[in-house]
Order: C-alpha cells, then sequence, then structure tokens
C-alpha cells in the first residue's frame, strides 16, 4: 500500500513488540492516500445507487439476495479501508469479527425458532 | 460511552513514557479497546435489529412499511452519512500528517454532514407520526423507533464528540497522542455508519 | 503531551522534604493526591485498592442476599407460614438471585481479577486504571440503586429473569422492575467497562517472555470471563432496555395481548444469560486451579487442557441458551439442537473435572482450608453437574422445569461451584493480599459447616423437585405434604435447617477475618510454597506491585526460580529461597517509576448514572441533571492526563527511587 506521508513522524515507536511478531502499531504510515479514500467512497456511493435503483426495477427472486450481497459489500469495505482494518493488525480483525459473527450466529439462530425464515 | 475519555496510556512504570510504550502485542491499548467496544457493540444492534424483523410485519393500526417509508429521502441522507465517513477518514489522515488545519475542517464537515442525517430523521419521525405511526402504535412502531432511534442517539454521541475534539484539538487540549484520538472516534463514527448500512438494507429497501 | 498549566500552586509533600505541584484537570480541581485517608479510597485507580472495595463491598451484598435466602427458607420452614406476605415473598426471591448474581459473585470475581490479574502477569497497573475506577463505582452505585428499591415502593417482584408478562404493569405495578432493569443497566456498564479494560491488560501489558502459554490459570479464565462479558453484556442491554420502554414509554414489546411474543424476551435474556452461568463460574475454575497445585506440589496436570477447554467452554456457552426454554414449546427442531449442544457441554467440563483429579493424584497433599475448599468444588460441582446433564435431556427436563429440581441443581453450581472457589480464593491470597493468615482453626470450622450446610439445604431440594414442589412456591400445606420418605414437609424443614447452619458456616468467616484482623503478626511474604508470579513481591505488595518488572522464563515462573528437578532422578530440590530472589530482583529495580494518578472523574461520571436512573423513574429533571453531570465529567476526564505531569512527583533525591506520586498529606 503507498504511504501517504512523508513526513513520518520520527518518534515513530512501531514494532517494539517484544513477542517477535512486530506489528505495527497502526496509527501510521499504512492505508490508502487522500484520493484512495475518495476512489472508496465512489465506489460505495455507485453501490448505493445501485441499491436504490434495485428497488425501482423488478429482478424478481434476485432482489432479495443482491441486495444482500451488496450490502455485504458496502459494509466489509468501510470496515476494511475507512476503518483501516485491511492494513492493521489481525487481532483488531479477530475481536471486531468474533463479536460480528456471534451476532449473527446467535441471532439468526433465535430468529429460526420463532420460525422467522418459513415463510410468512 | 466512556470510549471518549479513554486516552490512558499503560501503566508501564518506567521513565522513558515520553518516547512511548511498548506493550507485550505492540499494538495501542486504546484501538484494542476500542475494537472490542464495537464487536460488544455489534451484538447491541444485532439484538435491536432481529427485534425489529420479528415486529416489522405487526402492523395493525398504521400504514404498512412500504407504504411510509420514503425511499428517495432515505437514500439522500444514507448517502450523507456515508460520505461523512469519507470525510471523518480524510481528518483521521491530516491528523496523522499532524495537520490541524485541515484536521478540524474535515471533523466540522464530518459533524455537519451527521446532523444533516439526524435532521433528516427527525423530519421522517414527526412524518411518520403525521401519517400515524408513534411509537406506541403497534409492534412495529415500537421496534422501528426504537432500531432507528438508538442508531440515531449513536449518531448524536458521535456528534458531540467530533465537536468537542474540534475544540480541544484548537486549544491543544488533548492529553496523549492527538492523531490516535482522531483515529478512535473515526472508528467510532464509522462503525455507526456501517449499521446504518445494514439498516438501510433490512429495514428500508427489504419491505416486509 | 501533557496539559501545561499556568500556574501551579506549591505544596508541602507528606514527608514534608520535597514540594509538589498538583496538576489541575480541567481547570477547575486541582488533581487528588492524598495517599493516606479516605480521599486515597475514592479517588484512587489503583487496581489493588480497587479490588479490595470491591471485595468489600460485593461481601456486604452477599450479606444481604444471604439474609434474603434465609427469610425464604424461614417462610417455608412450617405449613401456612406468614413470615412474609405472598408479595413480599416474591420480592425477596427476585432480590435474592439478583443480588447473589449481579452485586456478590460477579464483583466478588471482579474483585480478584483487579487484584490479582496485573500482578500474575508482572504488570503495574491495568490497562486504564481510571476506567477500572469507574467500574467500581458504577458497581456500587448501581447495587444502592437496586436496594433503594425496598424503601421506594418495593423491589422487583417477577423473578430474576423476569418472564414477561410478570414484568408487564399490570402485574407487576411497583416501582420494583424499573429499579430492576436501570440498576442492572448501570451494573452492566461495569461490566462491560472491566472486560475492555481486563482484555487489554491481558494482552498487552504482560511482562516480557510471558507467552499466553505461560500466563497462570486463573488469569486465562479471567480472560475467557471477560470475553463472555463483552459480548453477553449488551444482550440484556437490549433486553432491559425494551422492558423499560414498554414499562414507561408504553410500548408492548413482550405483550401477547398488543401481538407481541414473549418469547423474545426469554430468548434475549438467555442468550446474555448461558453466558453469564460461565461468567460465574469460571473464576472460581480458575482460584481452584491456581490452588491445587500449590497444595498439592505439583504442576497443574494438563495446563493446556485446562485453558482450553476453559476456551471452549466460553466458546459452547453461546450456543446452548434454549436449553432454559425447553418447556416453552421451541419446537422439535430446536429442543434437539439445544440438547445436543448442551450435552457438548459436558465434555470440556469433565475434562477440567479430570485435570483437577490428576492434580491431586501422588501429590503431597496439604489440606489447608483453601484446600479444603478446593476439593470442595471438585465434588459439589460434580453433583451439579451431573443433575445438569438431566436438564439437557429435553423429555427430562420438561418434567423439571420450574422445579425445586432446578434450584438444587443451580446452586449446587454456582454455590458448590462459585463461591466455594471464591471462598478457597479468600484463603489463599488473604496473606498475599493483607501480609496475615486466615486463622486455620476457624477455616476448617467455616468449611464444614458450609459443605454439611449447604448439602442440607440444597440436596433435599432434589427430591423436593421431583416430587413436583413448584419452584418459587410461597406456601405449603400439611394437608398435600404426602408421606414417607418423600413427605414435603420434613424435607422442607431440613432445608430450612441447613440454610442456618450454612449461615453459621459464613458468620466463621467473618468471625475469621476480624479475629485476623486484630491478630497480631506478620504472615511469611511466601506461606504456601506458591508458584506464580504475584507471591513473587511484598505481602501487600507495594503501590507499585514490582521493584523491578520480572522476565518470564517458564509457566510457574516463581517455582521454577525457587526449585530445580534433578534430570536423573525426576526429584525437584530447592535451588533458591524467597528472600534471595526478591533481593536478586532489587538489584535491578528500576527508579522514577510513575504510577497512574488517582482522579476525580471515575467516582463523579459514575454518580451521575443513578442520578439519570432515579430522575427516569420518579422526576425527568433529576435525569436531566444527571446527564449534564454525565457530560461534564466526560470532558474532564478526557482532558485530564491519565499520568501526572512531571512536575507532580517528589523530585529524586541523589538519583534515589520515587516510586509514589508524591503526597499532601
Amino acid at each position: 500500500m503507498s504511504t501517504q506521508h512523508a513526513t513520518e513522524v520520527a518518534d515513530a515507536h512501531e514494532g517494539h513488540a517484544h513477542e517477535g511478531h512486530a506489528h505495527d502499531d497502526g496509527a501510521h504510515g499504512h492505508g490508502l492516500t487522500d484520493m484512495g479514500y475518495v476512489k472508496v467512497a465512489l465506489v460505495l456511493a455507485l453501490l448505493t445507487g445501485l441499491e436504490v435503483a434495485l428497488t425501482y426495477v423488478d429482478i424478481g427472486s434476485l432482489f432479495m439476495p443482491v441486495l444482500l450481497i451488496l450490502m455485504v459489500i458496502k459494509f466489509v469495505t468501510v470496515v476494511s479501508f475507512f476503518m483501516h482494518l485491511r492494513f492493521d493488525s489481525k487481532i483488531f480483525s479477530w475481536l471486531f469479527y468474533s463479536g460480528l459473527f456471534l451476532a449473527v450466529g446467535v441471532y439468526l439462530a433465535a430468529l429460526c425458532t420463532f420460525q422467522f425464515f418459513a415463510g410468512n | 460511552m466512556a470510549d471518549v475519555a479513554v486516552h490512558t496510556p499503560p501503566a508501564d512504570g518506567h521513565d522513558d513514557h515520553a518516547h512511548g510504550h511498548t506493550t507485550s502485542t505492540g499494538l495501542s491499548n486504546n484501538k484494542l479497546a476500542m475494537w472490542m467496544f464495537l464487536g460488544s457493540e455489534c451484538l447491541l444492534f444485532g439484538g435491536l435489529i432481529s427485534t425489529y424483523m420479528l415486529y416489522r410485519g405487526r402492523h395493525e393500526g398504521s400504514p404498512t412499511p412500504s407504504q411510509l417509508y420514503n425511499i428517495p429521502l432515505t437514500s439522500i441522507s444514507s448517502f450523507v452519512l456515508l460520505m461523512s465517513s469519507l470525510t471523518m477518514v480524510l481528518a483521521v489522515s491530516a491528523a496523522q500528517r499532524r495537520d490541524d488545519r485541515n484536521t478540524m475542517t474535515w471533523l466540522t464537515v464530518t459533524a455537519l454532514l451527521g446532523a444533516t442525517f439526524v435532521g433528516a430523521q427527525v423530519f421522517e419521525f414527526t412524518e411518520f407520526v403525521r401519517e400515524g405511526l408513534g411509537f406506541t402504535t403497534n409492534l412495529f412502531g415500537s421496534s422501528f423507533f426504537t432500531l432507528t432511534g438508538f442508531h440515531g442517539v449513536h449518531v448524536t454521541v458521535g456528534i458531540i464528540m467530533l465537536m468537542a475534539l474540534v475544540g480541544m484539538v484548537s486549544r491543544s487540549r488533548i492529553p496523549g497522542d492527538k492523531a490516535e484520538v482522531v483515529e478512535m472516534i473515526g472508528l467510532y463514527w464509522h462503525f455507526v455508519d456501517i449499521v446504518w448500512i445494514i439498516i438501510f438494507t433490512l429495514v428500508y429497501l427489504i419491505p416486509s | 503531551m501533557a496539559i501545561s498549566e499556568p500556574n501551579p500552586v506549591p505544596a508541602l509533600a507528606g514527608s514534608g522534604s520535597a514540594y509538589v505541584t498538583p496538576s489541575t484537570s480541567f481547570g477547575v480541581f486541582k488533581r487528588p493526591v492524598q495517599s493516606t485517608g479516605w480521599r486515597s479510597w475514592v479517588f484512587t485507580v489503583d487496581h489493588k485498592k480497587l479490588g479490595i472495595m470491591y471485595g468489600v463491598v460485593a461481601m456486604i451484598f452477599f450479606i444481604i442476599g444471604g439474609v434474603e435466602a434465609l427469610l425464604i427458607r424461614l417462610q417455608l420452614a412450617a405449613p401456612n407460614n406468614k413470615v412474609l406476605s405472598a408479595g413480599a415473598y416474591n420480592q425477596m426471591f427476585t432480590m435474592h438471585a439478583t443480588t447473589m448474581v449481579f452485586l456478590f459473585v460477579m464483583p466478588m470475581a471482579a474483585a480478584f481479577a483487579n487484584y490479582l490479574v496485573p500482578l500474575q502477569i508482572g504488570a503495574r497497573d491495568v490497562a486504564f486504571p481510571r476506567l477500572n475506577a469507574f467500574g467500581f463505582w458504577c458497581f456500587l452505585f448501581g447495587g444502592i440503586f437496586l436496594n433503594t428499591s425496598w424503601f421506594l415502593g418495593g423491589a422487583a417482584d417477577s423473578g430474576w429473569f423476569a418472564y414477561a408478562p410478570n414484568t408487564a404493569l399490570a402485574f407487576s405495578p411497583s416501582h420494583g422492575v424499573d429499579f430492576w432493569a436501570l440498576g442492572l443497566q448501570i451494573t452492566g456498564i461495569a461490566s462491560l467497562t472491566g472486560a475492555i479494560n481486563l482484555i487489554v491488560t491481558v494482552l498487552n501489558m504482560r511482562a516480557p517472555g510471558m507467552s499466553l502459554m505461560k500466563m497462570p490459570i486463573f488469569t486465562w479464565m479471567i480472560l475467557v470471563v471477560q470475553f463472555l462479558l463483552l459480548f453477553a453484556i449488551p444482550v440484556i442491554t437490549v433486553a432491559l432496555f425494551l422492558l423499560s420502554f414498554q414499562r414507561n414509554f408504553g410500548a408492548a414489546f413482550f405483550s401477547v395481548e398488543k401481538g407481541a411474543d414473549p418469547l423474545l424476551w426469554q430468548h434475549l435474556f438467555w442468550i446474555f444469560g448461558h453466558p453469564e452461568v460461565y461468567i460465574l463460574v469460571l473464576p472460581s475454575f480458575g482460584i481452584v486451579s491456581e490452588v491445587l497445585p500449590v497444595f498439592s506440589k505439583k504442576p497443574l496436570f494438563g495446563y493446556k487442557f485446562v485453558v482450553f477447554s476453559g476456551a471452549a467452554i466460553g466458546f459452547l456457552g453461546w450456543g446452548v441458551w434454549a436449553h432454559h426454554m425447553f418447556a416453552s414449546g421451541l419446537g422439535p427442531v430446536s429442543v434437539a439442537v439445544f440438547s445436543v449442544a448442551t450435552m457438548a457441554i459436558a465434555l470440556p467440563t469433565g475434562v477440567k473435572i479430570v485435570n483437577w483429579t490428576m492434580t491431586l493424584w501422588g501429590g503431597k497433599l496439604r489440606f489447608t482450608t483453601a484446600m479444603l475448599f478446593a476439593v470442595g468444588l471438585i465434588i459439589e460441582f460434580t453433583i451439579g453437574g451431573l443433575s445438569g446433564v438431566t436438564h439437557a435431556v429435553a423429555p427430562s427436563d420438561t418434567q423439571q422445569t420450574d422445579t425445586y429440581y432446578i434450584v438444587a441443581h443451580f446452586h449446587y453450581v454456582l454455590f458448590g461451584g462459585a463461591v466455594f472457589g471464591l471462598f478457597a480464593g479468600f484463603y489463599y491470597w488473604w496473606p498475599k493480599m493483607f501480609a496475615k493468615m486466615l486463622n486455620e482453626r476457624l477455616g476448617k470450622w467455616n468449611f464444614w459447616l458450609m459443605v454439611v450446610g449447604m448439602n442440607l439445604t440444597f440436596g433435599p431440594m432434589h427430591i423436593l423437585g421431583l416430587q413436583g414442589q413448584p419452584r418459587r412456591m410461597q406456601v405449603w400445606t400439611d394437608f398435600r405434604a404426602g408421606e414417607g420418605f418423600f413427605n414435603l414437609a420434613f424435607w422442607n424443614r431440613v432445608a430450612s435447617v441447613g440454610s442456618f447452619v450454612l449461615a453459621i458456616g459464613v458468620l466463621m468467616f467473618l468471625i475469621n477475618v476480624v479475629y485476623t484482623t486484630r491478630t497480631a503478626g506478620v504472615a511469611p511474604a511466601d506461606p504456601w510454597d506458591a508458584r506464580s508470579l504475584e507471591w513473587m513481591t511484598s505481602s501487600p505488595p507495594a503501590e507499585h506491585n514490582f521493584d523491578a518488572i520480572p522476565t518470564v522464563h517458564e509457566l510457574d515462573e516463581f517455582f521454577h526460580r525457587k526449585y530445580e528437578e534433578n534430570e536423573a532422578t525426576g526429584e525437584i530440590h530447592q535451588v533458591s529461597t524467597y528472600e534471595e530472589i526478591m533481593a536478586d530482583e532489587a538489584t535491578r529495580a528500576d527508579k522514577h517509576i510513575h504510577l497512574p494518578s488517582p482522579s476525580y472523574w471515575p467516582i463523579i461520571l459514575a454518580l451521575g448514572l443513578p442520578l439519570i436512573a432515579y430522575g427516569l423513574i420518579f422526576a425527568r429533571l433529576l435525569a436531566v441533571f444527571g446527564a449534564v453531570v454525565v457530560l461534564l465529567a466526560m470532558f474532564g476526564w478526557s482532558m485530564e492526563p491519565s499520568v501526572a505531569d512531571e512536575s507532580d512527583y517528589d523530585p529524586p533525591v541523589d538519583g534515589g527511587p520515587t516510586k509514589e506520586l508524591a503526597t499532601l498529606g
């Protein structure tokens, strides 16, 4: 990934890990350039436009899955780029995604017991 | 709540904390804490979304969701919130360059976009009430207002934090690593945005 | 980094030898700097002081919850009894459970975690000391808030899991349930902040060389528990919000007559509630896993298995919640799935029991009181675990649901498991925390009275339950008590007598504490020949915990520094003493240790929360005032550096170590 700050702060204290895995503390040096963020935002805007457009055209049974996939793409894009998760330590991803998947798991299971997906 | 207040350097006693500090994982305490908080928030919003999903069809005595929802308006406000994520990330980027002026500018723009979103939500709520859906009208109303209300409160808290941050940056009153504080609030802000990405699709676009 | 303040006020240091300058925070208050007197406790951020405060307050709530239990047993001691009215009885069992779960076992585990985790991993404090203080005050104020409901129209009376429609305004018109919902929100904040704090501490603040698999087992179990809290608390938060909105703002989330699904509450509650069960018991598992090796003079058998089974329990604990709801008509598929999942969780629990037993096997056993409680846990918890397996079998569970059999089961696992573990911890770590040994003779009385008492109290409940005595039943009559061995009157009386034996057992502990505190003499620094890092410092530890942060090479580092194994014979022999190790460490002592500084903000911020809660119930204006307090406190907090300014510390004299924030008398 390209680094935008030539003026990388001199006192950066990355890589002090004393267990060998020298993670950077993530605050500096990683991520996209400002232009890169704008591009990501453009993609997100386009996807949102697509989502809204889909509600006005009839694509039949594809409607729901396509919308859900678009939602997941937008979600992951924001998390990966804007929230830097792609460039940061795996531990952050673990913490966040374990909460997310746990939430999806338990609440889907609970809705299943309500026969929620059995067709209203 | 307390997340804004967390910028505690580790209590390692060495007298060298002027040159930063080492941690066992090499990661910042604050960032670890923030990501855990966000992981935890997933279960909070998951519960609220599930409640809404369970009850969205129970709308006796009020217009149905598809009659009520104003998709063009909500699409615009969703777009505004999405763009506030961009301005937030630009603020973080400026803060990492130690560019205080641009940091404050982008933070202010983010707060304004957030306020626009909240304003649209207030407008939407009053419209719904006018059309016959109040908080206590039926289960659909209760769960809809609870879910979107919780999200709105999160946005509002974010706006307060952003404004406070602008004030603190302008007076140099931030203890600790300024860029990291901006990044923390940024993470919170993006999280509020991704929750809305889900709400927008599940609540507004997919009809019951 | 630090805030520069224009006009520092010089003041005299406690020692009278140096001038110190408390910096201001938010331009209003000077930072608290007292190291003696009540201020040194109220504004402290020291994890050890907070741990002790957690312990004291939790013990007070234990006594309150115990008195509530005794009143319940008094009411059931005789037929047609009138000790408690039906309404008072409902409040009593609701608050007994709520107090024991949320205000005793959870905070008592937090007490041990706070005190010991930084010591066990060789750190000088937790990662967020002010957040730690904030958590304690939330717990205290939340607990007080909950209990003031007794005097403000009556406590919650809906049972501790507060099923709809018992919580509906029609069935619980007092403010009790409102107090319950809001009070648990406040203590929930304490748990959530505590969880984040301790996880970061364990992940980030370990001493050099202490990899995750060299961490003491207690720290490991606390880590698992904090993850459970992290993800379980928001679920109950949602449930409690929905409940509050229903009662205070006219929503109908759980009202069947308005078309709602009351099962929604049950799901939300138990998605939180089942991990909660492990939140209660895993800290005690950690404690006995520390105690058993020390008093067997053997390493913990299968350390890795104990760690992974603990993590497995934590993970599987998320997939079994609906076994609390087998009788609610979930449908055969759901019941079958959750039934199998529940049986699966018996496996990692069984692994732990086997590991503990194997730790004892062939060891040089010393039956101190701490050891007795640990062994007691293995036995009593196993009994409770076995009756638990009978609940996993859905048809059998359907019979037992809402009978005393359930009451028997969870008291065996919670009293015989969680509480026994905590008592083992009291006896084991008392000399660490207070430099006094709890009296062993009184300790034996304490243990045996508690064992006899708990089996007399909860054992008969198996019989009562299988005979069909419903849980939460307020009166029984001789007329319908049955005959012979299964006579309900007889077993109810036995249980009531047992509860008083149990109470006397607990009283023995309190007497022991008073007696020990009054006795002169100082405990040896390493009285049990212990294994982990918390013993490799003075007792009680200095404010900065360790003069030199130890470098860790082994699991059970302290033991490995004291003993070596003869390669040929496999025998261990002592190579070093506590004093020698400490002298060695002293040569590397750090100078100028800057500890996190005391702060006013945690207690002020926490104080705003009950104000909001009272306001929501009685007067909205008060809630607004509380919110303002919270907001201002957050501003004050975020502008205050966690470690005080350099100028706040007494200047090093002749290059000597300055360890504490200078005192102002």
